[in-house]
C-alpha cells in the first residue's frame, strides 16, 4: 500500500545511512586490499537497496527486471575478461 | 511462374499509400512513419557508401604502384580512414538496421508502427549530425589513423581532426543506439495478437540480436571516445604509460565494443538471408529454433572474443589463449546458420532471380571470411597474419561479400514493396554476378598478398607484389561497376517500372499480405496469426 | 491513456518501462567503461592513486554522498505520493530531491574550487609531481565527477520541470503517475553512479 510503501523508503533511507556510516567506519580501518573489496561491497549493498526499493524492482514486470540486470552482467564480461590480460601480464 | 496479379494496384483502387500521404518536405522531414524514416535512412547511407567508396578507390589506385606516386603519405592514411570510418559506422552498421529493421520490422510482427516513433524520427536526425561532423572531418582535411584510432598515435602523433572524427563517430552512435532500444521494445510490445516468438520472421530475430548489441555495446565505445578526446586535447595520460595509464586500455574498450560491432554488421545481413533463401526457395527454413537461437549465441558469444584483435600488442599469453577459445565458439552457430541455409535452399523450388543470387553470394563469401577467420582466431598464425592484407581480406569478404551483399539482396527483394515498382530482373542478375566475381578479384588476391607479407595500411610495397596488387584494383573496378548499375536501374524504376502487386515472390510473412507501398497504417486492420513463420505456400490472401 | 502505435494501455506501459531500463543499461555500460579505466590505472600506479586519492576531502565526499541517498528517498517518496494523486505534495517533494542535488552540486563545486587552491587541478599549478600516477588520478576524478555532474544537471532540470508540470496542474495524477516514475528512476541511476564513484575516488587510500 502507498502509505506502507513511504515508511519502507524511509527505513530504506535509515539502511542507507547506516552503511555510509559502515563505509567511513570501515576507512578507519587498515585491512589493505580488503578495504577496496569492503567498500564495494557496501556500495552493492546500496545499490540493491536503491534498486530493490526506490526504483520498485519488485514490481517491475520479469522481462523489465532482465533488461536491467543485463547490464552488471556485461560489465563483469568487460572487468573480468579484461582484468584477466591485466592480471596475468 | 509469375505471381504478378494485374488487379486491384490502379489509383482508383487501392488506399492510399505511405509515399502518397503527404509530397511536401516537411511531411517527411518531420515524419514518425517508420517507413518514411527508412527511406530517409536508405538516401543518407547511399551518399555515404559512395563517399566510403571514394576512399576505396583512392588506396586502390595508389596500390597499383609499389611506389608512393598519386598520394602523399599522410593523403594514403586519410583515404584509408575515412573508408574505415565512413564504412563502419555511416554505412555498415546503420544500413540493414536503420533501412530494412526499420520499414518491415513493424509490418512483419502486424504492428502499425515502432513502439516509439518520434525516437526513431530522432535517430535519423542525430544519424544525419554525425554525417555532418564527419563531412567537416573530411573537408578539413581527415584523420590518419586508420578507422581503429590506436593510442598513442591517435592521442600524440597523428596530425589531424583526430577529436572531430571521435565526436562524429560519438554522435553516430547515439543513433544506434536508440534505434537498438526502439527495436527490442517494438519486438517485445508491439507483436500482433498470435505472433509468438517462434511465429516470428528470422529477420526479426536476427534484428533482436543486432540490437541487443547495439544497446549494451556502443555505450562503451562513447566513452572510450571520450576518454581519447580529453587524452588528445588535454593529456591527461590514461592511455599514457609515462602517467601510469596503458595504451592497451584504449584497445580493451575500443574492441570490446568493435567486435560486438561486427556482429551488428553481419547478424541483420543473416536475418536477410534467410528471408531471401526462403522466399525464393519456396521453403521453411530449415531447423527455425535453431537459426533463431544461433543469432542470440552469436550476439552473446561475440562479446566474449574481442581480445583476438590484440594478439601482438602486448596482451597477456594466457588472455590470449582465452580469447582465442571463445573466438573458436562463435563460429559454431555462423556454421550452424550456414548448414540451415544450405539445407532450405536443397529441394527448394529456386526462383534464380537476383536476390537469390545475393543470397547464394552471401553464403559462399560468408563462409569463406569466416573460414579465414578461424585462422586469425588461432594465436600463431595470427602471429603471421596480423596487421596483413589477410586480415583486410578476412573482414572484407564478411562485410562486403557478406553484409553489402546482403544489403543489396534485400534492396532487390523489399524494393517492390517499399516503391511499389518491379526492378529490371536482367539487370539486377547482371550487376549481382558482376558484384560476386568483381568482389573475388579484388579481395582474394588480398589474401595472398597478406599471406606473402604484404602490411595493411602500408601505401608500397616490393615491386614483386605489383601483379595482385593489380589483379585487386582491377576487381575493384568491376566491383565498382557492379555498385553503380543498381543506383541507375533501381532509380529508373521508380518512374518506368512495372508497378508491383502485393506479394510479386509469393512469398510468406505479414509484409507481402498489405498493398506495395504499404498505406501509412501498414494494416487495414491488426491480424491475427494462426500460422507458423514461412508458411508455404502461404494461405490465398487478397491481393493489394 | 494509449497514444498509436499502441492498442492496449498495459502495452504502452511496458513499453514505457522497458524503454527507460534498457536506457538505464546504456547509462551503466557507459560509466562501467569509465570505472574500468580506474580500476586499470589503480592497477598500474597504486601508489599515486592512492597519495592523490588521500587528498581529497572525504568529509566533503561523505556529505555529497548522503545529501545524494537522502535526494533518492525524496524522489521515490514522490513517486508514491504521484501514484495517491498528491499533486502538491509530489511537486514539493520532486523539488526538494531536486534542492539536494543543487546542493551536491554547489559542495562539489566548492570541492573543486579548494582543490584547485590546493594545487590539486592537473595543470600548471599541480603540486603531486612526484607521485607518478596522481595527476593522472586526478584527471580522472574531473573526468568522472564532471560526467556525473553533467548528468545529475539533467536529473535536476528534469525533476525541477516535472514538479512545476505537476503543480501547474498539466500532469494529473494518479493518471499520469508513470510521468513522475520513469523519471524517477533516472535520478536514483545517477544517485547508483555516485555510490560507486564515492569509495572508488575518495575512499582509495584505507
Amino acid at each position: 500500500m502507498p502509505r506502507g510503501e513511504s515508511a519502507t523508503f524511509v527505513l530504506v533511507w535509515a539502511a542507507l545511512m547506516a552503511l555510509l556510516a559502515a563505509t567511513v567506519g570501515v576507512s578507519f580501518l587498515h585491512l589493505g586490499s580488503w578495504n577496496t573489496v569492503l567498500n564495494l561491497g557496501i556500495a552493492v549493498a546500496k545499490t540493491v537497496l536503491i534498486v530493490w526499493f526506490y526504483m520498485h524492482f519488485r514490481r517491475t514486470r520479469p522481462l523489465v527486471r532482465l533488461a536491467g540486470a543485463t547490464a552488471p552482467l556485461w560489465l563483469a564480461i568487460l572487468f573480468g575478461l579484461a582484468l584477466s590480460d591485466y592480471l596475468t601480464r | 511462374m509469375t505471381v504478378y496479379t494485374p488487379d486491384a494496384n490502379t489509383p482508383a483502387a487501392r488506399p492510399r499509400t505511405y509515399i502518397e500521404a503527404g509530397y511536401t518536405l516537411r511531411s517527411w522531414l518531420l515524419t514518425t512513419d517508420h517507413k518514411r524514416i527508412a527511406i530517409l535512412y536508405m538516401i543518407s547511407i547511399t551518399g555515404f557508401f559512395f563517399l566510403g567508396a571514394l576512399g576505396a578507390a583512392a588506396v586502390r589506385l595508389e596500390l597499383l604502384t609499389p611506389k608512393l606516386d598519386l598520394l602523399h603519405a599522410d593523403g594514403y592514411n586519410r583515404a584509408f580512414t575515412l573508408h574505415g570510418v565512413v564504412m563502419v559506422w555511416f554505412f555498415l552498421i546503420p544500413s540493414i538496421p536503420t533501412v530494412f529493421g526499420n520499414f518491415l520490422i513493424p509490418l512483419m510482427i502486424g504492428a502499425r508502427d515502432l513502439a516509439f516513433p518520434r525516437l526513431n524520427l530522432l535517430s535519423w536526425y542525430i544519424y544525419v549530425l554525425g554525417g555532418l561532423f564527419t563531412a567537416y572531418v573530411l573537408v578539413a582535411g581527415g584523420v590518419e589513423t586508420g578507422w581503429t584510432l590506436y593510442t598513442p598515435l591517435s592521442t600524440k602523433y597523428a596530425p589531424g581532426h583526430t577529436v572531430m572524427a571521435a565526436a562524429a563517430i560519438f554522435v553516430v552512435g547515439f543513433s544506434s543506439i536508440l534505434t537498438g532500444l526502439n527495436f527490442i521494445v517494438t519486438i517485445h510490445t508491439l507483436r500482433a495478437p498470435g505472433m509468438t516468438w517462434f511465429r516470428l520472421p528470422i529477420f526479426v530475430w536476427s534484428h533482436y540480436a543486432t540490437s541487443v548489441i547495439l544497446v549494451l555495446a556502443t555505450p562503451v565505445l562513447a566513452m572510450a571516445l571520450i576518454l581519447l578526446a580529453l587524452e588528445r586535447a588535454l593529456g591527461i595520460g590514461v592511455f599514457d604509460p609515462d602517467l601510469g595509464g596503458d595504451p592497451l586500455l584504449w584497445q580493451h574498450l575500443f574492441w570490446f565494443y568493435s567486435h560486438p560491432a561486427v556482429y551488428i554488421m553481419v547478424l541483420p545481413s543473416m536475418g536477410v538471408v534467410t528471408e531471401l533463401v526462403t522466399t525464393f526457395a519456396k521453403k521453411r527454413v530449415f531447423g527455425y529454433e535453431f537459426v533463431a537461437f544461433a543469432s542470440i549465441a552469436i550476439a552473446i558469444i561475440g562479446f566474449l572474443v574481442w581480445g583476438h584483435h590484440m594478439f601482438v600488442a602486448g596482451q597477456s599469453m594466457y588472455a590470449s589463449m582465452v580469447f582465442s577459445f571463445l573466438s573458436f565458439l562463435v563460429a559454431v552457430p555462423s556454421a550452424i546458420k550456414v548448414y540451415n541455409w544450405t539445407a532450405t535452399l536443397y529441394k527448394g523450388q529456386l526462383d534464380l532471380r537476383a536476390p537469390l543470387f545475393y543470397a547464394m553470394g552471401f553464403i559462399g563469401l560468408f563462409v569463406f571470411g569466416g573460414l579465414t577467420g578461424l585462422i586469425l582466431a588461432s594465436l600463431a598464425l595470427d602471429v603471421h597474419a596480423h596487421g596483413t592484407a589477410f586480415v583486410v581480406a578476412h573482414f572484407h569478404y564478411i562485410m562486403v561479400g557478406g553484409a553489402v551483399s546482403a544489403y543489396l539482396g534485400a534492396l532487390h527483394c523489399w524494393w517492390p514493396k517499399m516503391t511499389g515498382r518491379m526492378y529490371s530482373e536482367f539487370w539486377g542478375r547482371i550487376s549481382a554476378l558482376l558484384i560476386f566475381f568483381g568482389f573475388n578479384i579484388t579481395f582474394f588476391p588480398q589474401y595472398i598478398l597478406g599471406w606473402l607479407g604484404m602490411p595493411r595500411r602500408y601505401h608500397s610495397y616490393p615491386p614483386e607484389f605489383q601483379s595482385w596488387e593489380v589483379l585487386s584494383t582491377a576487381g575493384a573496378v568491376m566491383l565498382g561497376v557492379g555498385y553503380l548499375l543498381p543506383l541507375v536501374y533501381l532509380l529508373w524504376s521508380l518512374r518506368y517500372g512495372p508497378r508491383a502487386p502485393a506479394n510479386p515472390w509469393g512469398a510468406s510473412g505479414l509484409e507481402w499480405r498489405v498493398p506495395s507501398p504499404p498505406p501509412k497504417h501498414n494494416f487495414e486492420e491488426i491480424p491475427v496469426v494462426s500460422w507458423e513463420a514461412y508458411d508455404y505456400p502461404p494461405p490465398q490472401e487478397e491481393q493489394g | 491513456m494509449t497514444t498509436a502505435p499502441f492498442v492496449r494501455p498495459e502495452q504502452q506501459q511496458e513499453a514505457n518501462h522497458l524503454g527507460i531500463w534498457l536506457f538505464l543499461a546504456t547509462e551503466a555500460m557507459m560509466f562501467g567503461a569509465l570505472f574500468f579505466a580506474l580500476t586499470v590505472v589503480r592497477l598500474r600506479v597504486p601508489e599515486g592513486v592512492r597519495v592523490a586519492s588521500g587528498h581529497l576531502d572525504k568529509l566533503l565526499g561523505t556529505v555529497n554522498t548522503g545529501v545524494l541517498l537522502t535526494s533518492s528517498l525524496l524522489v521515490a517518496l514522490a513517486v508514491s505520493a504521484a501514484r495517491r494523486g498528491r499533486q502538491e505534495r509530489t511537486a514539493g517533494l520532486l523539488a526538494g530531491g531536486a534542492g539536494l542535488g543543487v546542493i551536491f552540486l554547489a559542495i562539489k563545486a566548492y570541492e573543486y574550487q579548494k582543490e584547485f587552491s590546493e594545487g590539486l587541478m592537473p595543470g600548471p599549478g599541480f603540486r603531486l609531481h612526484d607521485h607518478p600516477g596522481a595527476e593522472l588520478f586526478f584527471n580522472l576524478y574531473y573526468a568522472a565527477t564532471g560526467l556525473h555532474a553533467v548528468h545529475l544537471t539533467i536529473g535536476v532540470l528534469l525533476m525541477l520541470g516535472l514538479s512545476a508540470r505537476v503543480l501547474g496542474g498539466y500532469l494529473r495524477l494518479p493518471e499520469r503517475a508513470e510521468s513522475v516514475e520513469l523519471p524517477g528512476l533516472y535520478w536514483h541511476t545517477v544517485d547508483i553512479v555516485w555510490v560507486f564513484l564515492y569509495p572508488t575516488l575518495y575512499l582509495v587510500s584505507g
